[in-house]
């Protein structure tokens, strides 16, 4: 049973502080007081896979590469998620700064922003802060350079090892793993990737300390996180919640009073139904999210719903995994038998099974994320599939 | 050709000539041309002294680096189920309408093409479209009417 | 021991090298796991997904090629959920495919159509993409067909273009669903880099890259009666053809191959082995010409390295990459084109047959040779100089629809006239084996003495390295050659087009001083060449080279220039080496092509 209540918070967007002095305070502090601080404050990714951050930045800093680097990815692609956008637009030199502090702790000089290509326009508000932020380094004697690279439509690219494969001028395919990113990610290099979002989080750990990031949240997902809240919402747009929430008392603030289903962290994501939103907990122990929130009313088609996210992943899929690439096909494809009595209901089942197999077979999260909403739609949503 | 040509050196003149300079290069030929003609690939393989088969894998992996010819403004209009939930289709038939050309198509002075778009990252304020790079949300086909009115006076 | 693993697969331990994969240590223990991206020859690609096994402690499945093998795994190849996923995948892969397998000229040959029989797959489990799919066939090439109905995207043939070849003709286009194997701008095949080699071919895990067959023309013209049907065999046929007929790789067959042609129809059964004598007649003297032009004439216009000629891959490798070379090229033909430009004149002429009724047709390790056969340049007897190349794997087929048994086939000899020939020819077939050759022979030429190597084996320029470098001191020379008395003869040898790369490379940058470089298109040379049988494996290529060598220490003659009937054609036809009517039939000139 979730125990804690819907509570907004303030700590990304607050202008509560001066980021040069939290920056110039961060990098005096020493590299094993930094990652304590981060490891204790139970930080996990907020891009949606959720590993500790405190880990990923202590494993690279061990690794004995004179050359490592930092990477933000801001290729947010999930549909329903448009947190990282207003996080650039509003305080990129937060997210400058978790850089730079993550830079200081493994030992890199370089720190690079992947920036989706659709946030072509941010570009040069971004490297007008960059200038003052590089100064303001300089200022403090570190030597850190940030470098801003742009994505060009490829929602793969978010994907960690895709990504570097996109930054080292390629397709976007998934590398196998292992090696992680920690020990071989851009260039071959240790690197730490970061979602925007939990850079910035990092930066404010900085600032106000383990214990206040711990007072949020629960056991399993400390802290609060950016929502990116749309569909049928009279108030659609960023917040910054708590976790630990139940999805009950999310509808009640964000719902316009018929919600009957919430897509929970994007295509990629759950779908819960209204009978499960009262036992339903955002956050890692329940239904984790990257952020994208979809709330639908009793008006839409769940089956629209689910046919728009299939054929999102059959465009893009980098195509190279067999289950990833021909089962989005068939996935389509068989929905769409099912729903004009081409094919029996039953053949719902055979989909149901594969979307299985694409979730253990993929090479990468795309591929095993698909199985998500695709299970979760079909099985609480079956007779829309059908009638 | 002489032009592409010239643009391509400069860019990779800013760039560098590696594998990593082959996305920045082929992003600044999009800037400035719209599309990657395969002569374009070709001086761009050349330049960086690679394959052009792996230019050409490269550029078509990617939304955004057309390899087919493209209008001077390229419309993309996102297609996710929110923007699709506030009406995203009646604004890419008031595209259709008013540019005279089906999703996909340019117009035949080439000045736009009329594509769609997976998530733009605006779905709080769908329907939502880019312009080349410029976003435009909160649509209504009088809203849409008016921007490329706005488009057809340049 | 620090280097090693241990791990447990299907309850069994087993002990392998850091670095190795699951699916390795799973080879050691004799446990088959099912694959169709990997490949022995190229690096990891984990994208088909069939070999996916369970990994206790771990909730997904892992792809066992892809999957370093680490201390304490505990690894289940046979269970319920992988037997599931396995058939999974490949009913995906079949349903992105045009499964018309009585139609396919790799039936029966296709390890996708292996694994759907080896899982009894009957009825399809999902929907046949295929009729959505725009599949496009490009048959526009003399020497492959690239059919993508066929692909199933394992990128092998990706991989080989990049990584054996440096020549990416082909690359992976688009993604999602409309991911593709594609040239440049989907050209066809013969309009881009492409050097027709074949590496992709015998890569390729189905019929998506195929040779182009010339089965039916090379039967019309044996069922022709009026037509004289000769046919020549290369080198490297004879140690590999057994292969695709039920015989282990590494046999000889020289004797079974002559005897089976002959049964074919063909009207004369001649051998490639002669021309490859004649070429190094032709080559030697060139290269010592070469040298006396350049070190003696200081003529600037004399290019050293003189390169080797031989291998129409390479050929068309340095046509396209780098063209400044060209003149670097010997002008000698290759020996299935110096064959072809004499079968025409030489041959019709001694044996007093109307050359426009005469076929010739070769039989070849090699695609390109087929691209080669088709070149305007090589005109030079007033018709096609050879009809039809085609591969080893083709001969086999022709065995196979003849009825003939080719275990129990007694040995036959080659004809005559041009199908004697020696040692020095057949090493021709392994890398390494022209330059061996060459030596021979330009050793003896220029100090009356045989070359200074054991049994005449020069093994400094044998085995598998990509590169090789040897240089011959040439001492005590015949006065005729004194200019090269002292003189330190540089060679290299390079195998497989990166390995010629990086060569070039090396030339261009003025960090090599050769005078003679061999390349070979191929890996391991013509008995890793794109018209040997199916599969390749460095294993395989090192048992057919042993073959070649153990061919040529039981030759009778093993120096070129004692072949009696290359003395024979110079008496009678010839002249001598680089003489009037080597200079029209034997020689040519390439040119520059487009580098897309």
């Amino acid at each position: 049973m979730p125990d804690k209540k819907l509570k907004r918070v303030d700590l990304i967007f607050s202008d509560d502080c001066n980021c040069k002095d939290v920056l110039a305070a961060g990098l005096k502090k020493s590299n094993e007081e930094i990652l304590k601080e981060i490891l204790d404050s139970g930080l996990r990714g907020r891009g949606g896979a959720g590993f500790p951050t405190g880990l990923k930045w202590k494993f690279t800093s061990q690794e004995a590469s004179e050359e490592k680097y930092v990477v933000c990815n801001a290729d947010e692609g999930e549909p329903g998620t448009f947190k990282d956008r207003e996080i650039l637009t509003r305080v990129p030199m937060k997210v400058f700064g978790g850089m730079a502090i993550c830079g200081k702790v493994i030992g890199a000089k370089h720190g690079y922003v992947y920036l989706r290509g659709e946030y072509q326009f941010l570009r040069a508000d971004l490297e007008k802060v960059l200038e003052e932020f590089h100064a303001n380094i300089k200022a403090e004697g570190f030597d850190f350079q940030i470098h801003i690279l742009m994505g060009s439509g490829a929602y793969i690219c978010g994907e960690e090892s895709a990504l570097f494969e996109s930054m080292e001028g390629k397709r976007g395919e998934p590398r196998n793993k292992p090696p992680y990113p920690t020990i071989a990610g851009f260039r071959s290099k240790p690197t730490v990737i970061n979602n925007v979002e939990t850079l910035v989080y990092a930066f404010m750990i900085t600032r106000i300390g383990a214990d206040k990031f711990q007072e949020l949240g629960t056991a399993d997902s400390r802290g609060s996180k950016v929502f990116s809240i749309s569909g049928d919402t009279p108030i659609a747009g960023i917040y910054e919640l708590e976790l630990g929430m139940s999805l009950e008392d999310f509808v009640e603030e964000f719902g316009d009073g018929d919600t009957k289903a919430v897509q929970v962290g994007g295509a990629s994501g759950f779908c819960v139904p209204r009978k499960k939103f009262k036992d339903t907990i955002i956050g890692f122990e329940g239904v984790p999210t990257g952020g994208s929130m979809m709330l639908f009313n009793s008006s839409r088609s769940m089956y629209n719903v689910l046919k728009n996210y299939v054929q999102f992943f059959e465009e893009e899929s980098c195509g190279q995994c067999t289950p990833c690439r021909v089962g989005c096909q068939q996935l389509i494809k068989g929905i769409e038998a099912v729903k004009k009595g081409e094919k029996s209901i039953t053949y719902l089942n055979t989909l149901q099974k594969l979307a299985d197999t694409m979730k253990v077979t993929s090479k990468c999260g795309l591929g095993q994320s698909v199985a998500n909403s695709f299970s979760s739609i079909v099985d609480n949503f079956k007779e829309e599939m059908i009638y | 050709m002489p032009e592409i040509k010239e643009l391509i050196k400069q860019l990779a003149d800013k760039h560098g000539r590696t594998r990593e300079s082959l996305l920045p290069i082929l992003q600044g030929v999009i800037t400035e041309e719209r599309f990657i003609s395969d002569a374009a690939m070709a001086e761009v393989a050349r330049e960086l002294d690679m394959s052009a088969a792996l230019v050409y894998g490269t550029a078509t992996f990617y939304s955004f680096l057309d390899t087919k010819p493209r209008g001077k403004y390229v419309i993309r209009v996102c297609k996710t189920i929110t923007c699709d939930m506030k009406g995203k289709r009646q604004i890419l038939q008031t595209l259709e309408d008013v540019l005279k050309v089906k999703a996909g198509e340019t117009t035949k002075d080439n000045k736009f093409t009329l594509l769609e778009a997976n998530c733009l990252g605006w779905c709080h304020k769908g329907p939502a479209m880019l312009i080349n790079e410029e976003a435009y949300t909160e649509l209504t086909p009088e809203k849409v009417s008016e921007i490329i009115g706005e488009y057809m006076k340049k | 021991m620090a280097n090693t693993v241990n791990l447990k697969i299907d309850g069994i331990d087993v002990s392998v090298e850091a670095g190795k994969t699951v699916l390795d240590a799973a080879k050691e223990l004799n446990i088959h796991i099912p694959t169709l991206c990997h490949h022995e020859d190229l690096c990891v690609a984990g994208n088909c997904r069939v070999c996916v096994v369970e990994q206790e402690g771990v909730k997904n499945l892992v792809a066992s090629c892809a999957m370093p093998a680490q201390e304490g795994m505990v690894i289940h190849t046979n269970t319920h959920k992988v037997r599931n996923a396995r058939k999974h995948v490949v009913e995906l892969l079949l349903s992105e495919h045009n499964a018309d397998c009585t139609k396919c000229y790799k039936n029966t040959k296709c390890e996708l159509q292996d694994l759907a029989s080896e899982m009894v797959i009957s009825e399809p489990m999902f929907m046949d993409l295929v009729p959505e799919k725009n599949y496009t066939i490009d048959n526009f090439s003399p020497s492959i067909i690239k059919d993508d109905s066929k692909c199933i995207r394992c990128q092998r043939c990706v991989r080989t273009c990049h990584e054996l070849q440096h020549v990416s003709a082909l690359g992976v286009a688009y993604k999602g669903n409309e991911m593709k194997i594609s040239t440049f701008f989907e050209n066809p095949m013969y309009d881009v880099v492409c050097t027709n080699c074949g590496q992709c071919v015998i890569r390729c895990p189905t019929g998506a890259l195929i040779e182009k067959t010339y089965l039916d023309e090379v039967w019309d013209a044996i069922y022709d009666p009026n037509k004289h049907v000769i046919v020549q065999t290369a080198p490297a046929t004879r140690i590999a053809l057994g292969e695709d007929l039920g015989m282990e790789a590494g046999s000889i067959v020289t004797g079974k191959m002559a005897a089976s042609l002959r049964r074919l129809g063909f009207d004369s059964v001649l051998d490639t082995d002669f021309s490859a004598d004649l070429t190094i007649m032709e080559e030697g003297t060139e290269l010592l010409t070469r040298l006396k032009r350049a070190l003696v004439d200081k003529d600037p216009t004399v290019k050293v390295p003189m390169f080797t000629s031989c291998s129409p891959g390479w050929i068309k490798f340095i046509e396209h990459m780098y063209p400044e070379y060209l003149d670097n090229l010997s002008t000698c033909k290759s020996p299935q084109q110096m064959f072809g430009a004499l079968a025409k004149t030489y041959y019709a002429e001694k044996r007093g047959i109307d050359p426009s009724t005469i076929v010739s047709v070769s039989i070849m390790p090699c695609t390109a040779k087929k691209f080669e056969a088709a070149r305007p340049e090589m005109r030079d007897s007033g018709f096609q100089d050879v009809d039809y190349g085609i591969t080893t794997r083709e001969l086999a087929v022709m065995i196979k629809q003849a009825g003939i048994d080719f275990g129990s086939i007694p040995d036959e000899k080659f004809d005559s006239i041009m199908g004697k020939s020696t040692g020095a020819a057949v090493i021709f077939g392994a890398t390494g084996g022209v330059m061996e050759a060459a030596l021979r022979t330009a050793y003896e030429i220029v100090t009356g003495r045989e070359v200074p190597f054991e049994n005449l084996n020069i093994t400094a320029v044998r085995g598998m390295e990509g590169v090789r470098e040897a240089s011959v001191k040439i001492e005590n020379v015949l006065p005729a050659w004194s200019f090269l008395e002292g003189v330190e003869l540089k060679t290299a040898v390079a195998h497989g087009l990166t390995n010629a790369h990086q060569i070039m490379d090396a030339i261009k940058k003025g960090e090599a001083n050769y005078h003679f470089v061999e390349v070979m298109g191929c890996p391991g040379g013509c008995v890793g060449g794109g018209g040997q049988p199916i599969p390749t494996t460095p294993e395989i290529r090192q048992k057919r080279t042993d073959a070649i060598y153990r061919e040529d220490e039981g030759m009778e003659i093993r120096k070129s220039h004692e072949n009696p009937e290359v003395q024979q054609i110079y008496k009678e036809f010839l002249g001598e080496p680089l003489g009037h009517k080597s200079h029209e039939l034997l020689h040519t000139h390439y040119t520059k092509r487009k580098r897309v």
